[in-house]
């Protein structure tokens, strides 16, 4: 009973911010909407026992994706009245193509409970062991089976992380000047220093 | 009592809404990336939610690199859309006209 209340509750919270994110004028209310779904999808996968998943979302979406959307509408001095200007004129077409994709989802569904498809079942290779935590199984199966896939999930966010950095860095505009660290790697001592042996009195002329 | 045909057809609304983003939002790129951001949100539930029906935990870790994917594509998005601003001063994605396509 308990599960299906609070089924119901994030399953309507999950739908209502979705529709409040593509509709509201303001980016940065969409942004706190898409949080608010993201904070409702992670009760629905808690409600199956997917805790790992659960709070990876709150903490990588809330946390880390959802906050960089905020700092970017912020920080860009856009008019997005002007922004939305078609949105009145794209709502027929946009409302038709999600009514055919509805559709076909739900064809689909349809053809697989009449019976003639099949999907194949799981082979209990990746069955939750019993009396371990949702915790301890996946990292059993990052870690095992799926270790080279993890290792390459690191690389794409390493990937990611150098690509947006040398994306939006600018070189520093110091009044104190710049350090260029190629040129100062390649200088040598004898290209830098000068042996002289003056004249008593003569002085050095540099 | 809740069965994964509950999860797959609030997914697929979720789905469908993230895509009507798309269209609602033509113009503003940043809206767009938050629909997608949504669509991923949908097949994330529906790999947990068979995941956790059909006991078998591949699913979830699927849901894992597709959500690692997204923060990178999320990143690299921004980080587009801010060099952009930079060196157009608009984000309108009517005038991303340079290259003529």
């Amino acid at each position: 009973m308990i599960q299906a209340i609070a089924f119901y509750l994030f399953a309507t919270l999950v739908l209502a911010s979705g529709v409040l994110t593509i509709v509201a004028r303001n980016p940065v209310h969409s942004v706190l909407w898409l949080i608010l779904a993201f904070f409702n999808g992670a009760g629905l996968m808690l409600l199956v026992g997917a805790e790992f998943l659960a709070f990876l979302l709150i903490i990588v979406y809330v946390g880390a994706v959802a906050v960089l959307f905020l700092f970017v509408v912020m920080m860009l001095n856009i008019d997005f009245a002007e922004l939305r200007a078609g949105f009145v004129k794209n709502f027929p077409l946009g409302i038709a193509i999600a009514l055919v994709l509805l559709a076909e989802l739900v064809l689909g569904v349809g053809a697989y409970r009449a019976g003639a498809l099949d999907l194949g079942t799981a082979d209990g290779m990746a069955a939750p062991l019993a009396g371990e935590s949702n915790i301890e199984n996946i990292g059993a199966l990052l870690y095992g089976r799926y270790l080279f896939l993890f290792e390459s999930a690191g690389i794409i966010l390493l990937v990611a992380m150098v690509g947006a950095i040398v994306l939006t860095h600018r070189g520093t505009r110091s009044p104190r000047g710049q350090q260029n660290i190629a040129r100062q790697i390649a200088r040598k001592p004898s290209e830098a220093t000068v042996n002289t042996k003056p004249e008593i009195g003569q002085g050095v002329e540099l | 009592m809740i069965g994964v045909e509950h999860y797959v057809v609030v997914s697929s609304i979720l789905f469908v809404l993230g895509v009507l983003g798309i269209f609602l939002n033509r113009k503003n790129i940043i809206v767009i990336l938050m629909a997608i951001e949504l669509i991923l949100l949908a097949v994330n539930l529906n790999l947990v939610a068979f995941s956790a029906f059909l006991n078998d935990l591949t699913g979830q870790v699927f849901a894992m690199f597709v959500l690692t994917v997204a923060a990178g594509e999320a990143a690299i998005g921004l980080a587009i859309l801010v060099i952009y601003y930079r060196s157009r001063g608009t984000i309108a994605v009517d005038d991303v006209n340079r290259m003529k396509g």
